[in-house]
C-alpha cells in the first residue's frame, strides 16, 4: 500500500518534469551530466555537429548541480525517470551503478578500441572484462605562474624541487606578489592540488599507486610520507590566514595578479584566460633532483555511459560511438581548454596554456590520483581522509608521519591486501 | 436514557475538519519517520536489503572510528546549544526587555531590524559571514585594524579551536529575534494592574523585573529553551553553507546534522550508505525525544502558572 503511495507520488512528479512532445520518426537521447558550466557548449557545439551526422535522433542535455548530480542520478535511475546517457562519475560512484544493473556494459561498443588501459581504469569492472562508460576526458595537474611577474623578478620556471623553493624564497623576499595561493578553508584543494599534484614524483605514479593497491607499499613507507614533508613546508608561502581561505579567494588571488604561483588542476585555465589580464604559464611538478624521471597526474575525470533501461539503446550507442571519434575528442578539447581528450586519436589545442598542460603527457608518465581507485571503498574513506591528512600536515597540526601511520590504519581496517 | 443524559451524538465535522491536516502529516511526516526507523535497522549486502536488527546501532557506538565520530558530532552539537542557550536566549530576554520599556523611541524599528536576520536564508549568512570573516577581503581585519585591534584578528572560521563558535555565534546573531518576539510578547502580556501593584509596594526597575516580571514569563523561557535545543539538535544548514559537508577544519564543525548528511547522501568519493545514515537519523530522533521528554515531564508541570 505504501509503495502503491510513493510510485503514485513519484510517477505524478516524474510525468510533469519529463514529458516531451516526441516526434513519430525522431528518437531523442537524453544525457543526464554535472557538468551545467558546459551547457552552451554542448547546445551550440557537440549536440548539432551530431546531429548533422546522424539524421533521426535528437540529443537533449539537461545538467544538474554538480554537488546534486550523485543523489539526484541515483533516485531518478530507482525511479525510472532518467536519460538515456549517463555522464559517468569515475570509479566507484559509476561501478556501483554499473554492479546494481542501472548502466550497461560497453563490452562490445565498437568506440572502446581508440581508448588506452589507463583511460578505461575508471569505467571498468575489477577484472578489466565490461567497460561501461566511454572515457571523455581527463584534467592534468600542475602549477599555472604569472608569467609577468616571473620575468619582473628574473625567475626561470623552476624544474627540481631546490628552485622550486628558492622561486619561493625570492618572491617571498620581494614582497610584492604572495608567492602560492592556496587555503585551507575547502580542504580538497591541500589534497588534489597538494598531495595528489606532487605526490606522483616521490611515488613514481602508476608504479607506487598499483603496489599500494596490491599491498606492496604501505601510506607509511617515503614514497608517500615525503609530500607531506613538503606540504608542510608550503605553509611559510601562504597568504596570511590561509586557514579560512576558500577556493574561489585563492582563484581570485591568483587572477587579480596578487599571488605569483597558483598550484592547479588544468580545468582552471578557461576561467583562467578569462579573468586574468596578464600572461600566464605552467609547469608540472618540480622533480627532486635535476634528471630525475618526472610524473603527472593526469585524472580520467568524466566518462559517458548507458542507461541499461533506456529505450533507444541503438541510438544511444551510436552516439557513444560518436564519442570515441576524434572528430568529437577535438570539438571537446578545443571548446573546454583545460579537459583533456583521452581517446588515442591525434587533437590539435589551440589554447597555448591547455597545449602546456597536454605537452607534459610526451615528457612525463601519466597516473591518476592515488585514492581514487579501490582505495576508496570502505570507512573510513581514503579520500577524505587525505584531504584531513594533507590540510593537518600545510597547518603543522600533525607531522608527516603521524598523518602517514593514521591513514595507514585507516585503510588497513577494512581494505584486505593492507592488513597484514 | 435510563439516567436521564441524552446520548451524545457522534460529532462527525470534528474528523472531517482534522482529515486533511492529519493526511498531510502522516504523509510527510510520521510515514518517513517510522520509514527511517525501519530502514535503521536494514543493511545492504551485495546489493540486497537484509535485516540486521540492532547491528547498525552496535556499529554505531561500538566501532571505534564510528563512535568516535558520532561522539564528536553529539560533543560538537551540545557546544552549539550551550552558546545559544547562553547568548542567544539572555540576550534576546534583554532586548525584549528594552523594547517593552515604554520610554523607548523608535522601538518599531529596533524590533524589525534585529528580526530581519531571522527571515533571511541560511545561505546569505553563511556566505555573508564567510566573506566578512574573511582574512583576505572581509571586513573584519580592517574595522579591527581602525580601532588598533588587528593583533586580536585571527582566520577565526579556519581554526580548529574557533570555528564552531564562531558559527554558533553567526547562529546566534540570525536567531536572536525570535526569542525576543516571544519574550516581547510575554511581557505585552503582563496585566498592568500587576505592575501598578508592584509599584505600589515600592518595586520599581531592575528589582521589578526581577521580582515580577521574569517570573511571568519563565513559561515562555521554558518553551524558547526547547525550541532552541529541538533546533540546535536538528541543525544542518548554517554549517553546510559556510564549511561545507566536511565540517572542516577537522571536523572541528561537524554537528549531527553534517554527519547524517555526509553518512545517508555520500561525499566526493564516499558513496551514500541510507542504512547507517538512518541509523544517525534515528540516534537524533531519540536524542531529541529524551530531551524534550524530561522538558515535558520534569520540567513544565512543575513550573507555576498565574491567573490573572
Amino acid at each position: 500500500m505504501r509503495n502503491t503511495i510513493i510510485k503514485t507520488l513519484l510517477l505524478c512528479s516524474t510525468v510533469i518534469g519529463t514529458t516531451t512532445i516526441a516526434n513519430a520518426e525522431d528518437v531523442t537521447l537524453t544525457i543526464e551530466s554535472w557538468r551545467n558550466d558546459d551547457l552552451s557548449i554542448w547546445q551550440d557545439k557537440i549536440i548539432p555537429a551530431f546531429e548533422a551526422e546522424n539524421p533521426g535522433i535528437k540529443v537533449k542535455f539537461t545538467p544538474s548541480a554538480p554537488a546534486e548530480y550523485n543523489a539526484v542520478l541515483n533516485s531518478k535511475l530507482e525511479a525510472g525517470s532518467a536519460g538515456d546517457l549517463i555522464t559517468c562519475r569515475p570509479f566507484d560512484a559509476s561501478l556501483s551503478l554499473y554492479d546494481k544493473g542501472q548502466l550497461a556494459s560497453l563490452a562490445d561498443l565498437e568506440g572502446m578500441k581508440n581508448f588506452s588501459d589507463v583511460a578505461k581504469s575508471a569505467w571498468i569492472t575489477d577484472d578489466g572484462k565490461n567497460p561501461f562508460c566511454v572515457p571523455m576526458a581527463s584534467v592534468i595537474h600542475g602549477f599555472i605562474y604569472n608569467a609577468d611577474a616571473f620575468a619582473e623578478l628574473g625567475i626561470e620556471v623552476p624544474t627540481t624541487e631546490a628552485e622550486f623553493f628558492a622561486a619561493l624564497d625570492k618572491i617571498k623576499e620581494d614582497g610584492s606578489y604572495l608567492p602560492m595561493a592556496m587555503g585551507t578553508n575547502d580542504q580538497w584543494e591541500a589534497a588534489t592540488m597538494g598531495y595528489n599534484n606532487i605526490g606522483p614524483n616521490y611515488w613514481k605514479g602508476e608504479e607506487g599507486r598499483i603496489a599500494l593497491i596490491r599491498g606492496e607499499q604501505k601510506l607509511t613507507d617515503e614514497a608517500w610520507v615525503a609530500p607531506y614533508r613538503q606540504l608542510a613546508k608550503w605553509k611559510d608561502y601562504l597568504g596570511d590566514g590561509f586557514e579560512a581561505q576558500t577556493y574561489p579567494d585563492s582563484q581570485n588571488l591568483f587572477t587579480l595578479g596578487r599571488a605569483a604561483i597558483y598550484p592547479a588542476g588544468s580545468w582552471e585555465i578557461s576561467g583562467f584566460n578569462a579573468q586574468a589580464d596578464f600572461k600566464m604559464g605552467a609547469f608540472f611538478p618540480p622533480v627532486q633532483n635535476a634528471g630525475d624521471d618526472c610524473y603527472i597526474s593526469d585524472h580520467t575525470d568524466i566518462g559517458l555511459g548507458m542507461n541499461a533501461a533506456t529505450k533507444n539503446p541503438e541510438a544511444a550507442k551510436t552516439f557513444l560511438n560518436w564519442v570515441g571519434t576524434s572528430e568529437f575528442a577535438s570539438l571537446y578539447a578545443n571548446a573546454l581548454p583545460g579537459f583533456f581528450p583521452l581517446s588515442d586519436a591525434p587533437v590539435t589545442l589551440e589554447d597555448p596554456l591547455a597545449q602546456e598542460f597536454i605537452s607534459w603527457r610526451g615528457k612525463c608518465s601519466s597516473s591518476i590520483r592515488s585514492t581514487y581507485q579501490i582505495l576508496s571503498r570502505g570507512t573510513p574513506n581514503l579520500e577524505n581522509e587525505t584531504w584531513n591528512a594533507s590540510v593537518a600536515a600545510i597547518k603543522g597540526t600533525e607531522t608527516p608521519e603521524e598523518a602517514g601511520a593514521r591513514l595507514q590504519e585507516g585503510l588497513a581496517s577494512w581494505y584486505k591486501p593492507q592488513m597484514k | 436514557m435510563a439516567n436521564g443524559i441524552p446520548k451524545k451524538k457522534t460529532r462527525w465535522h470534528i474528523l472531517v475538519f482534522l482529515l486533511p491536516a492529519v493526511l498531510v502529516y502522516t504523509t510527510i511526516m510520521i510515514l518517513p519517520l517510522f520509514g527511517t526507523l525501519q530502514l535503521s535497522l536494514f543493511s545492504n549486502v551485495d546489493n540486497e536489503r537484509i535485516f540486521v536488527g540492532l547491528e547498525n546501532f552496535r556499529t554505531l557506538f561500538g566501532d571505534p572510528r564510528w563512535s568516535e565520530s558520532f561522539w564528536n558530532a553529539l560533543k560538537n552539537n551540545t557546544w552549539f546549544f550551550i552558546v545559544h542557550m547562553a547568548v542567544q536566549n539572555p540576550i534576546g530576554i534583554m532586548l525584549a526587555a528594552l523594547l517593552s520599556s515604554p520610554k523607548l523611541r523608535m522601538s518599531a524599528f529596533y524590533r524589525t531590524s534585529i528580526f530581519i536576520p531571522t527571515i533571511l536564508s541560511f545561505v546569505i549568512i553563511g556566505f555573508g559571514w564567510k566573506l566578512i570573516l574573511s582574512p583576505i577581503w572581509g571586513i573584519a581585519p580592517s574595522l579591527l585594524d581602525a580601532v588598533g585591534l588587528k593583533s586580536l584578528f585571527a582566520p577565526w572560521l579556519g581554526k580548529e579551536e574557533y570555528a564552531l563558535t564562531t558559527l554558533s555565534l553567526i547562529s546566534v546573531w540570525q536567531y536572536v529575534g525570535i526569542p525576543m518576539m516571544l519574550i516581547y510578547a510575554a511581557l505585552l502580556n503582563i496585566p498592568d494592574e500587576v505592575l501598578e501593584a508592584a509599584e505600589c509596594d515600592g518595586i520599581t526597575g531592575m528589582s521589578q523585573f526581577w521580582k515580577i516580571k521574569l517570573p511571568l514569563i519563565l513559561p515562555s523561557i521554558g518553551i524558547i529553551s526547547i525550541l532552541t535545543f529541538v533546533a540546535n539538535f536538528n541543525a544542518f544548514d548554517l554549517i553546510y553553507a559556510a564549511q561545507g559537508a566536511l565540517a572542516g577544519p577537522n571536523f572541528s564543525t561537524d554537528i549531527l546534522g553534517t554527519f547524517l548528511y555526509r553518512t545517508f547522501f555520500g561525499f566526493q568519493l564516499q558513496l551514500g550508505d541510507p542504512h547507517m545514515g538512518s541509523t544517525i537519523a534515528s540516534a537524533m530522533f531519540a536524542i531529541i525525544l529524551i530531551g524534550v521528554c524530561i522538558y515535558l515531564f520534569l520540567i513544565q508541570t512543575r513550573m507555576r502558572r498565574y491567573q490573572f
